[in-house]
Parts: C-alpha cells; structure tokens; sequence
C-alpha cells in the first residue's frame, strides 16, 4: 500500500481516480446490457401469444390506450396501427411513456423482446396493419445502396432529423431525434408507421428497396470515421463557430498575453 | 572584416545604389512599438489572412469552379455516382484524392473563421479604448471596410463548395437580392445568368473571392498598416507615457522576432485545428439541389447574426399596385445591418462631435474611464449576441431543451429591451470601477491585516499604492461638459440652438465621471497618518 | 476644457528591472539551449509531416479517445505542420523574451498636422499651377471634360447587360400545366391516390416528356409537397377545398419566404416548418402563416386524377412560387 499512499496526494491522483471509475462503471454497464439482449424469441404458439399481450396490455397500456385498445382523449386508438408500430414504440423505449407532457423518446425498453412480440401480435389481431419487421428480414447490406440511400434521406429525412441525421427542431418544443444508432428494423417501422409527429412514408412512394438503401446510408454515417478530425457534433457551422472563438482565439490570446508579459 | 560581413556589405551596397534604401530602413529598424497583449489581435487577423492566401492558393490548384454536372467517380464511396457540380466533385477530390488537401481546406476554413473572430475582437479593443480618434479616424473607417469585405469573402467562401448547405445559403443571399425593390428580379438575373440557381454563379463568385476581394484586402490593409506605421501606434496609459512619445520595443530585434514568430504560432494554431477538428465536412452535407434541405441550416458565426435577424423580423410584406416588398426581408437584411455598419464607421465622429473634443489623442482609455463609451459598446454587442443566438436557436432548441418559439419571442423582446438594459448597467459598472479606482489611490490597497490603536480600536492596515501604479489609475483626463451657446453676446438666439442643446446634453452623458482623486487630495490625506 | 485641479505628477518609466538571463549566464545558457529545443521541436514537426505524407497510408484509421476512429493520415499530417510551424514560432519569441534587449524605448511623438509653412507653400504650388492648367478660365473645357468622364462610366456598366436575361415572366411560372402528373423525387413514378396514406407525405415534381432533362432552376420552382390528411380535417374555403383530391393536398415546397424546401411536416400538429428561419405554416388551413417571418401562405397546386387514376395537376399554380419580388402581384 506504500504505492497508493505515496501517490495519494499526487495532483493528478483525484482525476485518474474519477477516469478509472467511470471506466468501470461503463464497461459493466455494455456487459450488463449485451446479457439482457441475449433473451431469444421462444414463443411459438400465436393464440397464446395473443392472449399474453392482451395481458400485459390490459396491465401496462389500457390506462392510457383502453381497455380494448380504443383509444382515449389522452392516447390515440392503436386499433389498425399494426404490429410495426407495436414494436417501433414499445421495443425502443418509446412506449410506455413516462411523462406525458413531453414528447416519448427513446428509452431504455420496459418489456423485454417476447413480451414485446406479445403486445404487437395482441395488436396486430385487433386489425390489420404494417407488420412488424426483423432486422435478420431487412437484407440492407446486400441490397441497400449507400449513394441512393444519401439522396433519398436528403430528399425526405434531413429536413428534419439534419444532413448528418442528427436530429433537429420542430415547432413547440418538439424535436424529430437523432437517427444515429437505431436499430435498422425501428428504422425502417417508422418509415412505415409514421410514429409521433413524423409522417408516414408508404411502400409506394418509397418502395422497400429504397428504404433499405436509406438504412444503409444511416448506418454509414453512423459509423463513418473521423476522417477530418473530431466531428463537433456534426452539427454545422454553430459549434465550428464556437470553436474558433473559444479555442482558436482563445489559444492565440493565450499565446499573445505570454508573448507580452516580461520575462524574469 | 570576415568574408560573410564583405559579401553582406557588397549585397547592401548594390541595392543601396539603386534605391536609395538604407536611409529609410535606419528609421525603420529602430521604430518602436508599445507591447500589449491586445495589440496582437490585428497581428492574428493580419497573420490569418497571409494563412487564408497560401492555403486558398493550394485550394486553386485542384478547385473547378463550374457548376457543369458531373457523375462522381471520385474515392468517396457513398456519392459515387451521384449527379452533382465539378465545383462540389472538385471539393471532394480535394478532400480525398489529393494528400494534405482535406488538411489544406480545414485550415482555409478554420483560418477564415479566425479572421473574422480576431478581426471583431480588434475592432471592439480599438472601441473600448478609443483607439479610433483623431488622428486615426481613417483607419477605423477602413477597418470597418475590411470587416464588411470580409464577411461578403467569407460567405463566398462559404459558398464555392456548392454543398446541400452552402447552397441554401446562396438561395437566401438571392432571395435578400430579388427582395431589392424596382430592380431586385433584374439582379437577380444578372447575378445568376438567369434562374436560381443557373450555371453561372459559382464560377462568378469564385472570381470575386481569390482575386477582386483579395486584391482589394491587400490593398486596404497595406494602407491600413501604413498609417499605424505612419501615425505611431497608440500605448496605454502609464508612467512615461504621454501623448508626445510612444514607449515599447524596437522593430529590430525584438519586434521581428516576436512578431514574426506569432505569424508561426498562428499558423500552427489554425493548423492544429484543422488537424483536430473537422470543419465544413461537405461530403456529408450532399450536392446542392433546391428540392431539399437540412435541419439546423445556420451560416457561419459571421452571419449568423443576419440570419437571427431575418428569422425574429415580423411577417410584413406590402402588397399595392400589382407590386410586391418585402419588408420581412428589407429590414432585417439590408436596412438594419446598413444602419449598423454605417453608423459604425461615422462613429469616431459622432464622438467628437458630442464631446467637442477636436485634439490628438495616443493615449489610450481606460474603458472604465469612458463610461458612455463602454455601455454604448456593450449595448452593440449585445443586440449582436441576441441576434446571434436566435440565429442558432433550433440547435440551442434540440441541446437545451427549449422550443423554437419560446427563444425566438425571447430574441424578438430581447433585442428591443436588453441593449438598454446593459448600456445602463455597464455605465453604473464602469462608474463603480472608477470610484473602487480613487479609493485604491486616496487610500491605499486593504491588505487584510488588523492593527489595534493604542486606544483600543481596530484597523486595517491599507499599503499605500507605489506612485507609478497611482499614475496609470489617476493620470487620465475628465473633460468637463461642454455648455450650449443658445444666444450670441448681445441675445440674439442660436438658430442652431436645438442642435446645441442635443450636443450639451449628449456630451454631459459622455463626461459623466466620478471625479478622480487629485494631488491636493492625496496630499492630504498623507497629511492626516 | 477639463476639470484637472492639478494631475498627479508622472513618477517616469518605472526601472528597469533586469532578467535572470542578464545577469546570470547560466540562465542565458539555459535560455539558450531552451530556445534550441523548441526549434529542434519544430524540425521533429516536419519530420512527422514527411513521414505521415510518405508513410502513412490514407485508409489507415487509429482510435482517439473524444474523437472516435480518426484518419491517421491527415491527422498526423496536420499535427506534423502544426507542431513544425508553432514551434518556430515559440522559439523565435522566447528567443526575443529571454535574450534580446528588454530595454524599453522612448520614441518622440509628432503632431500629425503639417507646419504652418509647409501647408501655405503646398496651397501657393496648387493655385499656380492649376493656374497655369487654365481650367477656371476655360469653362467649355472643363464642362466638356466633365460630360466626357460622366459619360465614359456608362461603357463599362453597359457591358454588364449581357451577364443575365430578363426574368421576363419567369418567376411567375412553373413546368406546371392542367394534367401534368406528379412524379416522385427522386424516381420518377406517378403517384395513385392509394399510394399515400393519411399522416403520408410524398415529394414530387412535375413529370416530364422523355428526353427532357430536369435541371436544378426546374427543381428550383417546381418541388411540390404531397401532404394526406383525412379530409374532414381540412378547414378550407370550397375552391381550395376543390384543389384537393381525397384528404390529399400539394404546396409549393420552395418557401414563400427566401425560397428554402420547406418540408419538416408534424403530422400531430399538421404544421409544416421552415428549416430555415422557422416560418410555421397550417397545412389545414392552406398553409396559413402561424408563426415566423413569412408573410404569405405557400402557393397551392391544384390536384385531381387522371384517367388512369394518377395524380395529376388541374392547373398551373395560380400565383408565383418562392420569395416575394417587385414585380410580384400578390393579392
């Protein structure tokens, strides 16, 4: 222990401390999450599935949804809106929302994958609507194409969610999210659905294959590399301005107060 | 003599006999210049522009700037194929395809922002400290030249790249120029070669930004730089210094190698940012079409304070006659920003005029000491700050968790009351200051330790201030109001008298001072421990 | 003038007060081999950048902490000239810091204004020889030369004509015409009414005749929003509730403002956002302003279905698409 305590009082000593414990935290945290993703789809049965979705429905939505799903003046019906929707809102977190007066964002999911296949087969019986896709389904990477996919998100996407697909404003407060790190089935199920204040873009319109070239091109500007240098967010001239400013001339001035002051 | 002194000798004498040189460089070697840490800020602004001509040279060598479509087959796989203008392919094979070049644009671009960021942060120095008056008047004016030239270049620079982005702000640059009433649409036209967007207009701008506006910067400059040459540059306030003499280091050795070692640390500077951070990334922006668009579509810092205002103006446009005018345009994009730049530059003038005063000045303010001054300069900045963030107000939305609504009421109010607001309670600071200023001197700096008088009582001991430290806080002047002449000698009234009495009555807010500590009082004061 | 009493007397520039390096030379040494240092520091720079432009390839990408996966290329390209260049410059002014004089300087101050003599012999030389020019005494000159140079302006001006047509009635028209279909943008397709649903929205353009190509002064006026909404949601005078087609409206895209895709359309809300200065406008109520610096609604297309069943136009916009211009007559 003579190692720690001769270090101890070190002026470095307090933010490696902190550096190593947020590292810890971290790297559990990705290790605890990649368990819980393990949960494979074993339910087969779609009577029963059915009915187990009634019932997590009838526990977890119909306060707000009703009882059969009919909506109320707080939540719209879910009667037709499909299982993509069910699996769109419910498996990103979305749904249930935790606080009505803001817009549902994405969460950490409350149901776990089945009971979330429950609650969108419960759904998806009530009336025919967008089934719900896997991402094993959506063959983006054969069949996508990354420059079209680019057009396309700039003809209908970047408007509101940003050219680097970022996410940007909307009136009122709301805000359409940032698209980096969605999984490509919630991709493509709000493409088809349509969920809070986005509109829904149909098959015909952009046809399937476009929408997986959409994904694909998301997926690379989500993992494009720094090919400049950091990216500052990506979000345009805001922080380059504030960079110059703060860091640009900031280290000049720095440099020039050094420069002026008289050596001892 | 050594060989190397017989070959310098010989070399100096050769162009000695041929212009006559060595007479004005003796002068020039020992020129003397008063060291400040904010008499950098013109250097960063002179030294970025040098960065701004290498680095736009390289840029040249590869930039096509035309707006003929092409497909790209450049090594930027997620474009490949796409239709787009040379002048956007060219950038991208700048970026990936030639070595150094995306380095090469990030510093062009970093150094441009730099530019402009130094060039404010002299201009509000020169402000603050009153740098601006008589004799130098001239030079303020043609730095407010250098500052509107250089936010028109910095837009075209901006522009050439002809991305998704820069090309919406070409769009609302020709949409301010068709709001131009009678001949706005003619322009228009002319400007484009036709219809928005044309085929024209990147290789016109491109002309205007590596050759006109360059040309006309250097040639600003040099006269800038020849009359702070000429003039002698200004010095702060302090012991030895005074009006007739100018204290600092000589150009050589001193002044060269400082000086010239700052263009270094600015350009490793602008070169490590363009090295660290990635700026303008245009590859993921897309090629220009008018069809679409991003969110959070914002123009440079330098703009950014004309697009906030042209997002608060009110929705009025006047319909009559078949004829059209925005005013929703007008206002926020050529009338307020041409009565900013214009009162900008009679500034210096109108100061005079208010004060009266008509003398030399090369000593510098102190900014608490003009208090007027100092709050007006605050209130300017601060509908700038306004302005600039409601310019950036969906980023501010989306990272802050506020509306659009709420920032954009809060800039349009905002804008109206908080330059009042700050010019009354940056002169109410500046005035505290001055009195903290004749407390320090009359009665010395506190210096936290307690004496007990022989009586009983407690005291704290104040250390008097050295006689030089006293000087700079005390040696400055306090021009007393100057009076209206309303009537001549024998009461025939001033048929200027209104005028007058604006003047007295502006020239009483400007010389609104706490009155400085004098020697009498001092002495006197002495006198008493 | 002023209120001074009587000003404190100047104590003078304060002593000089001399640097370890001047009287000690081992700190000059030091000083010294500290300015070696930062230029050798500076050649390491230039090092690195030729070892980076020669040795490091372009695809090579290293992880940062902060900035991710980073290109090693241009990274250290830039970091080799930075360094090379900063470094110059810290041991040129540490040099000047530490071991050139710091002797201050007192350098005399002239009036700018010239002596009194200088300024009369400088009025005399004008007056004569602009004497000897004549021109007070020769007024046909000087009225001709004025005409001449007023004149010789108008040359170069003139030859601005030909940088652009005259809008003519451009601004007022668009490749809209009765019947045009709508295409997709971009594809191309015609557009069934079944095809978007209620909340949909679609971005379309005129179809064109093949073999003529769409430019971008085409996409300029032409881009046209699809927006489905259900139909008892519109709230709409009868003619414009006529120029729609089952719930299904078209506005012009290009805002009415400074001409920007106007395009974040809430389907909740179904108010349509201007990225770029935020002008909101009511989809329901034909794209009435509701907020921000527009001062017109969006220009409505007129739809209807063809025989086929497509989508198609009724009639060219009724009015001009974009910014508002002098020339403009808006009602």
């Amino acid at each position: 222990m003579g190692f720690i305590s001769k270090y101890r009082r070190h002026r470095f000593a307090g933010p490696l401390l902190l550096l190593a414990g947020l590292l810890i935290v971290g790297f559990g945290y990705t290790v605890a999450q990649a368990a819980s993703e393990e949960i494979a789809l074993t339910s087969s049965d779609k009577a029963t599935l059915i009915a187990e979705g009634k019932e997590i429905f009838a526990r977890g939505c119909s306060s707000c949804h009703g009882l059969n799903a009919e909506g109320a003046g707080i939540a719209p019906s879910l009667i037709g809106v499909g299982a993509a929707s069910v699996d769109f809102q419910v498996a990103t977190g979305r749904m249930p929302m935790a606080d009505m007066s803001q817009q549902a964002m994405r969460k950490e999911p409350l149901y776990n994958e089945e009971e979330t296949a429950a609650l969108a087969a419960y759904v998806a019986s009530l009336a025919p609507g967008p089934a719900a896709v896997t991402n094993e389904e959506l063959a983006w990477e054969r069949n996508g194409d990354t420059a079209e996919g680019g057009e396309l998100f700039r003809n209908n996407c970047a408007m509101c969610h940003n050219l680097a697909g970022q996410g940007g404003a909307l009136t009122q407060g709301k805000y359409a999210p940032t698209v980096m790190g969605v999984e490509p089935r919630h991709i493509y199920e709000a493409m088809l659905t349509g969920p809070q204040a986005m509109p829904v873009f149909s098959e015909a319109t952009i046809t399937p294959e476009e929408k997986l070239s959409i994904i694909k091109w998301i997926k690379h500007a989500e993992s494009e590399p720094a090919l400049g240098g950091a990216a500052l967010g990506r979000v345009g001239p805001v922080t380059e301005g504030l960079l110059a400013w703060t860091l640009g001339l900031g280290l000049l001035i720095g440099v020039a107060v050094w420069l002026t002051t008289k050596a001892r | 003599m050594s060989a190397r002194e017989r070959v310098a000798g010989q070399v100096a004498n050769y162009v000695d006999e041929r212009t006559g040189a060595a007479k004005w460089l003796k002068k020039t070697v020992t020129k003397v210049f008063p060291d400040h840490w904010s008499f950098m800020l013109g250097e960063i602004v002179l030294y970025s522009f040098i960065i701004l001509l290498l680095s736009g040279t390289f840029l040249t060598f590869w930039f096509d700037p035309s707006m003929r479509e092409v497909e790209y087959e450049g090594s930027y796989e997620p474009l490949s194929g796409l239709k787009m203008s040379a002048a956007y392919a060219s950038t991208l094979h700048i970026s990936f395809d030639v070595r150094g070049g995306l380095l090469m644009r990030q510093i062009h671009h970093w150094a441009a922002l730099i530019f402009m960021a130094a060039m404010v942060a002299h201009l509000m120095r020169v402000f603050f400290t009153g740098a601006f008056r008589k004799p130098r008047e001239f030079n303020w004016i043609i730095g407010v030249g250098l500052l509107t030239l250089g936010i028109v270049e910095g837009f075209l620079g901006y522009s050439l790249p002809d991305d998704l982005l820069s090309g919406t702000g070409i769009r609302i640059a020709e949409a301010i120029i068709q709001a131009i009433p009678v001949v706005g649409s003619y322009l228009s036209y002319f400007a484009f070669g036709g219809a928005f967007p044309g085929e024209m207009f990147i290789q016109r701008i491109y002309v205007v930004h590596i050759l006109l506006l360059p040309g006309i910067f250097l040639a600003l400059i040099t006269a800038h730089l020849m009359l702070v040459w000429y003039q002698k540059h200004t010095q702060y306030p302090g012991p030895g210094r005074t009006e007739k003499n100018v204290v600092g280091y000589p150009l050589m050795p001193v002044y060269m190698a400082k000086a010239g070692g700052f263009f270094f640390i600015v350009f490793g500077v602008t070169a490590f940012l363009g090295a660290v951070a990635s700026i303008n990334p245009i590859w993921i922006y897309g090629p220009y079409t008018p069809g679409q668009i991003g969110a959070g579509s914002q123009p440079d810092w330098y703009m950014g304070w004309l697009d906030g205002l042209v997002r608060m103006s009110p929705p009025i446009e006047t319909h009559a006659f078949g004829h059209t005018i925005s005013w929703n345009i007008l206002i926020p994009g050529l009338i307020i920003p041409g009565i900013i730049f214009t009162g900008m530059a009679l500034y210096p003038f109108i100061e005079s005029w208010m004060t009266g005063d008509k003398r030399e000045h090369h000593l510098l303010d102190r900014p608490r000491n003009a208090p007027n001054r100092t709050a007006l300069g605050a209130m300017s900045i601060t509908f700038m700050l306004v302005t600039l963030i409601n310019g950036g107000n969906d980023l501010l939305a989306t990272h802050f968790d506020l509306s659009i609504n709420q920032i954009m009421w809060f800039s349009r109010i905002g804008v109206i009351l908080l330059p009042p607001l700050v010019f009354v309670i940056t002169k109410r600071i500046c005035l505290s200051l001055q009195r903290a200023d004749r407390e320090l001197v009359l009665h010395g700096r506190e210096t936290g330790r307690l004496v007990m008088l022989p009586h009983g009582e407690f005291i704290e001991v104040h250390e008097p201030l050295s006689p030089q430290r006293a000087f700079t806080l005390a040696s400055h002047e306090q021009p007393a109001a100057i009076e209206p002449v309303l009537a001549d000698d024998n009461g025939v009234r001033n048929p200027k008298g209104a005028k007058a009495k604006l003047q007295a009555r502006l020239s009483r807010a400007h010389s609104e001072q706490v009155a400085k500590p004098t020697t009498k009082e001092i002495l006197e004061i002495e006198d008493h421990h | 003038m002023s209120n001074e009493i009587a000003p404190l007397t100047d104590p003078g520039l304060p002593e000089h007060v001399h640097r370890k390096s001047d009287v000690d030379p081992l700190a000059a040494k030091k000083a010294e081999r500290q300015v070696g240092i930062l230029f050798l520091l500076s050649v390491l720079g230039t090092l690195l950048f030729v070892f980076s432009y020669v040795g490091i390839e372009e695809d090579v990408f290293i992880f940062l902490p902060v900035m991710g996966s980073t290109n090693a290329h241009q990274l250290f390209l830039g970091l080799g000239l930075a360094m090379a260049l900063f470094f110059i410059g810290m041991a040129a002014v540490h040099w000047a810091k530490t071991l050139m004089p710091d002797h201050e300087v007192i350098d005399v101050r002239k009036e700018q204004r010239s002596k009194d003599e200088d300024r009369a012999a400088f009025v005399a030389t004008v007056k004569e020889r602009g004497g000897e020019a004549g021109l007070g005494r020769r007024p046909f000159i000087k009225r001709t030369m004025g005409l001449a140079l007023g004149l010789v302006g108008i040359s170069p001006i003139l030859l601005l004509r030909d940088l652009g047509p005259l809008p003519e009635n451009d601004l007022n028209t668009t490749n809209w015409a009765a019947g045009t279909r709508l295409v997709t943008d971009p594809g191309n397709r015609p557009i069934k009414p079944s095809d978007l649903e209620v909340g949909g929205v679609v971005q379309v353009q005129p179809e064109f005749p093949a073999g003529k190509e769409r430019h971008l002064d085409d996409i300029a006026q032409d881009s046209v929003l699809l927006i489905r909404i259900r139909p008892e949601e519109f709230n709409l005078t009868p003619e414009r509730l006529s120029w729609t087609y089952e719930g299904i409206i078209a506005f012009s895209k290009i805002c009415s403002h400074m001409g920007c895709a106007v395009a974040l359309y809430e389907q909740t809300t179904k108010h349509l956002l201007c990225p770029c200065h935020q002008s909101t406008f009511d989809v329901t109520r034909a794209a009435k302003v509701i907020f921000g610096p527009a001062a017109r609604p969006l220009p409505q297309l007129a739809i209807t279905v063809d025989s086929e069943g497509y989508l198609v136009a009724q009639a060219p916009f009724n009015e001009a698409v974009g910014p508002s211009f002098w020339g403009r007559d808006s009602q």
